[in-house]
C-alpha cells in the first residue's frame, strides 16, 4: 500500500475576537492510493476544516501549531503542504495532487463563467495542453460522469442545470486534472436519496478507475457505511476513534461512537426507541478539561476522565480509540 | 370508529401563475388531484423527492396557498370547515386550530425578538389572550412542555443551539393549542443527536396533547420510526398510501420500491447494486404523459406511456397508482 498523504499531529486554531478557538486538536491520520476515508462527527467537529487544512486553504486567522505535518506524497516527492506558501508552490495541493468537492456546487462554479471555460482554465493551469485538447478532456469527463450532451453542457452557465447535474459537473470539474487526493466534503448532503444513490455510484466507479484516494466527509453514518474503508469519528476537533469502517460501524468503542449509532433510526427495527446523545455540544470556547466528551458521557469513568487527556489506545492493528475506558486503569 | 378524518381531500390541486404578461400566464401544477385522509390524532408523514409538491400540498391544508382544484375539509370536534372556501371569521379561527411549524424561526423572525416573544407572537397576533399574565403564562407552559426554561425565554434566538432554536419553533406553533400541525422539514438541518431528542419531543408531545400531525421530510429513515401512516408523492400526484409499516414490508409503487432501495444501509456489507432509479424527476411546467413516472420507471410498458394510472384502493387500506402494481406483487422488490 503506498501512503498518499499523512498528516500528523495536525492542530490548527482561529484568532477571533472572543479569543483562541481550538479546531482541530492533534490530528492524525493517513490515506493510502484507492483508499476512501470517512471522516464523521456533528457539525463544528472540525471535518471542513481538517479538510481545508490538506489544501491549506483555510481563513487568514488560522494559527497551525508548529508541529503540525501534512506530507503530501506526489511523483517528485514528498511535500508538506503547510509549508508551501506561493501560488504556484501551492498549485500541487490546489487542484493539482488534491481536489475537493462541496455540498454545494455553486462554490465551485464562478456565476458568470460557463462550465466549459471554468473546467478548461483548471486544465491549463494544472497541466501543460493546448486550448483544443483541455476542451476535449472536459467534454470527455463530463460524458465520463453520466452528464447528457456533454458538449452542450460546457457551454452552459452551472445555474441553467439541475441539482444532479451540477454535482456531477463539479465532480467532473474536480477529478478533470486527475489528482491523487479528492476531498469530499458532505457532497451528498443536500441531496434526495435518490440522486445521493447515483452520486455514490459514481463516486464509487471513479476510484476503482482512476485508483485516487477520497476524504470523504459526511455526518451520515450510513453514507459512510456504504462509500469508506475506513472511518475517523470527529468531536470538537479531537479524533475519538478510527478503523474500518466494519469495526466502528458494527463495534463501536468510544461513547460518543456508540452515541451516534443509537441516535440513529433504524430501518430494521422500527420499535427500537432513539436515544440522543445526552446534552449539547459545548462551544468551542468553552473546551471541556480531560476528555473533551466527559460533559456529556454516559460511561464517564470519574475525575480522571475530567481532568485526563485520553491517548490514543489501539485495539487491534487498524482500530484505535481515545478513551479512558480502554486505556491503562480503565475498566476494560 | 366511523369519526371523520381530521383532514381530509379529494382530487386536491394547486396550481401555480408562472411566467409574465397579461396573456401568456401558464400553470404550474404542483399538487395535482390529490386524495387523502389524515385521521385524528395521526403522525401521518409525507414523502417524496424534492419537487414532488409536499411543501404546497402542507401549506394548502394550512390555507397558505391557495386551493386551485378539488376540495380538502377540517373536522375537529367542533367545527368543521370547507377550506376550499373558508373566509372571515372561520379562517381566523381555523388558524389557530391548524398550525406550521418553521424549519428555522431564527430565519423567519426578528433577531431583536426573545424567545418568550417568539412564543408570543400567535397568541397577541390572533388575540387569544386577555392580558400580558395570561400571555405569560400560556408562554410558560407550552415552554415547558417544549423542555425550554424560564431563563431561555429571556435571551435571543441567536445563542441557541440548532436543537433549541428547533424546540422554540416548536413551543411557537403549538401555543394557540392547535389540533392540526404541520411539520415541514423540521429535523432536516439537525445531527442526528439532537434529531433524535427533537424526534422524541414531538411525539411525547403529540400524545400528550392529542395533536394530529402531517410529518414532511425527505428522510425515509426518520419518517419510518416517527409516522404511523406514509403517503409518497411524485410530481404533484400522490403514487401510494398505506400504514408505515406495511409499505415498508411491502411497498406497490415502482417509486417506492426505488426510493426505499436507494437509503444507504448502514450495513457495509450490504451495498447493494439492486434497483437504482436513473435520471432526475421532471419539471412540473414539462410533465411527461400518461403515468408522471414512466420517464424513470424500471417496469415501465407501453401502457404507461400513454395512459395515467389512478389511485386504486383494493381495500386494505393501501392504496396504489400503478398500472401493473398486482403483477408486479409476485417480483421481489428492486
Ligand atoms: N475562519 C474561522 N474563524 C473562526 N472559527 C472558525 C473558522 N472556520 C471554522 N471555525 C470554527 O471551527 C470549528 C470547526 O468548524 P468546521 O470544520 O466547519 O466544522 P464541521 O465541518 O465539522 O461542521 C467550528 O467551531 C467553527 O466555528
Ligand atoms: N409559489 C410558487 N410559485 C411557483 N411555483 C412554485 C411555488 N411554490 C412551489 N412551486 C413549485 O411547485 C413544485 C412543488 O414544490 P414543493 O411543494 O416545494 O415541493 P417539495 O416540498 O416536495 O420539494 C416545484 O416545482 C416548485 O418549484
Ligand atoms: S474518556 Fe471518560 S468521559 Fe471520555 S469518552 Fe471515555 S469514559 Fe467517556
Ligand atoms: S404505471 Fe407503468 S410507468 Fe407508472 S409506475 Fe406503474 S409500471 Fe411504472
Ligand atoms: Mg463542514
Ligand atoms: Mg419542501
Amino acid at each position: 500500500m503506498t501512503v498518499l498523504i499523512d498528516v500528523q499531529n495536525l492542530t490548527l486554531k482561529f484568532r477571533t475576537d472572543e479569543g483562541l478557538i481550538t479546531a482541530v486538536d492533534d490530528v492524525s491520520f493517513t490515506i493510502d492510493k484507492g483508499e476512501v476515508m470517512g471522516l464523521v462527527g456533528e457539525s463544528g467537529s472540525g471535518k471542513s476544516v481538517t479538510a481545508k487544512a490538506l489544501m491549506h486553504l483555510n481563513a487568514k486567522n488560522a494559527v497551525y501549531a508548529p508541529e503540525s505535518k501534512i506530507l503530501l506524497h506526489t511523483d517528485a516527492g514528498v511535500v508538506d503542504v503547510l509549508k508551501l506558501r506561493t501560488a504556484k508552490e501551492l498549485k500541487v495541493a490546489r487542484g493539482g495532487a488534491i481536489s475537493m468537492i462541496f455540498q454545494e456546487p455553486m462554490a465551485s462554479f464562478a456565476p458568470a463563467i460557463t462550465i466549459g471555460s471554468q473546467m478548461v482554465e483548471q486544465l491549463l493551469i494544472h497541466g501543460d495542453m493546448t486550448k483544443a485538447r483541455a476542451k476535449e478532456i472536459s467534454i470527455e469527463m463530463l460524458d465520463r460522469v453520466g452528464i447528457s450532451d456533454p458538449s452542450k453542457r460546457f457551454d452552459q452557465y452551472a445555474f441553467e442545470l439541475s441539482g444532479g447535474m451540477r454535482q456531477r459537473a463539479m465532480i467532473a470539474m474536480a477529478l478533470s486534472t486527475k489528482p491523487s487526493l479528492l476531498i469530499a466534503d458532505e457532497p451528498t448532503t443536500a441531496l434526495d436519496v435518490t440522486i445521493q444513490a447515483q452520486v455514490i455510484d459514481l463516486m464509487k466507479d471513479l476510484v476503482a478507475e482512476f485508483h485516487m484516494g477520497i476524504l470523504f466527509i459526511t455526518h451520515d453514518l450510513g453514507v459512510i457505511a456504504q462509500t469508506a474503508d475506513k472511518v475517523s469519528v470527529m468531536y470538537l476537533g479531537k479524533v475519538i476513534e478510527t478503523g474500518p469502517v466494519r469495526d466502528v460501524i458494527r463495534h463501536a468503542k468510544h461513547p460518543y461512537t456508540q452515541g451516534l449509532l443509537a441516535a440513529l433510526p433504524k430501518l430494521d427495527d422500527l420499535d427500537a426507541p432513539l436515544t440522543p446523545v445526552a446534552g449539547d455540544i459545548p462551544s468551542p470556547l468553552e473546551r471541556p478539561p480531560g476528555c473533551v466528551f466527559h460533559t456529556r458521557c454516559p460511561q464517564i469513568i470519574g475525575d480522571v476522565c475530567k481532568a485526563k487527556l485520553p491517548q490514543r489506545v489501539q485495539l487491534d492493528a487498524n482500530h484505535s480509540v481515545a478513551c479512558h475506558l480502554y486505556s491503562e486503569g480503565g475498566k476494560a | 370508529m366511523s369519526e371523520k378524518p381530521l383532514i381530509s381531500a379529494r382530487g386536491l390541486s394547486v396550481g401555480f401563475k408562472i411566467g409574465s404578461g397579461m396573456f401568456s400566464k401558464s400553470i404550474l401544477k404542483a399538487v395535482d388531484n390529490v386524495s387523502l385522509d389524515i385521521e385524528k390524532g395521526s403522525f401521518f408523514g409525507l414523502v417524496g423527492e424534492s419537487g414532488s409538491g409536499k411543501t404546497t400540498l402542507g401549506r394548502a391544508f394550512l390555507k397558505a396557498v391557495p386551493i386551485t382544484g378539488g376540495h380538502a375539509a377540517y373536522n375537529d370536534d367542533e367545527v368543521s370547515y370547507d377550506l376550499g372556501t373558508l373566509t372571515g371569521p372561520a379562517l381566523k379561527d381555523y388558524r389557530k386550530r391548524a398550525q406550521l411549524i418553521f424549519q428555522d424561526p431564527y430565519a423567519a423572525l426578528s433577531p431583536r425578538m426573545t424567545v418568550r416573544d417568539i412564543i408570543a407572537e400567535p397568541l397577541e397576533v390572533m388575540g387569544l389572550t386577555k392580558s400580558r399574565e395570561e400571555t405569560d403564562a400560556r408562554v410558560r407552559e407550552i415552554a415547558a412542555k417544549c423542555r425550554l426554561n424560564l431563563e431561555h425565554l429571556r435571551r435571543f434566538p441567536h445563542a441557541f443551539s440548532g436543537g433549541q432554536r428547533q424546540r422554540i419553533s416548536i413551543a411557537r406553533a403549538l401555543v394557540s393549542r392547535p389540533n392540526f400541525i404541520v411539520a415541514d422539514e423540521s429535523v432536516a438541518a439537525l445531527d442526528v443527536s439532537i434529531q433524535a431528542d427533537v424526534l422524541n419531543l414531538l411525539k411525547d408531545i403529540q400524545r400528550e396533547m392529542g395533536l394530529t400531525f402531517l410529518f414532511i421530510s425527505h428522510d425515509l429513515s426518520v419518517v419510518a420510526h416517527t409516522c404511523d401512516h406514509l403517503a409518497v408523492m411524485y410530481l404533484g400526484r400522490l403514487v401510494e398510501t398505506a400504514p408505515t409499516r406495511t409499505l415498508f414490508k411491502a411497498p406497490r409503487h415502482p417509486y417506492t420500491k426505488a426510493l426505499f432501495s436507494a437509503i444507504p444501509s448502514l450495513d457495509p456489507d450490504d451495498r447493494r447494486g439492486g434497483q437504482k432509479l436513473t435520471g432526475e424527476i421532471p419539471s412540473p411546467t414539462n410533465q411527461p404523459p400518461g403515468c408522471k413516472f414512466h420517464t424513470r420507471c424500471p417496469n415501465v410498458i407501453d401502457r404507461c406511456r400513454v395512459e395515467e394510472p389512478t389511485l386504486e384502493n383494493p381495500g386494505d387500506g393501501h392504496s396504489v397508482s400503478c398500472h401493473r402494481w398486482r403483477e408486479l406483487l409476485a417480483v421481489p422488490a428492486g
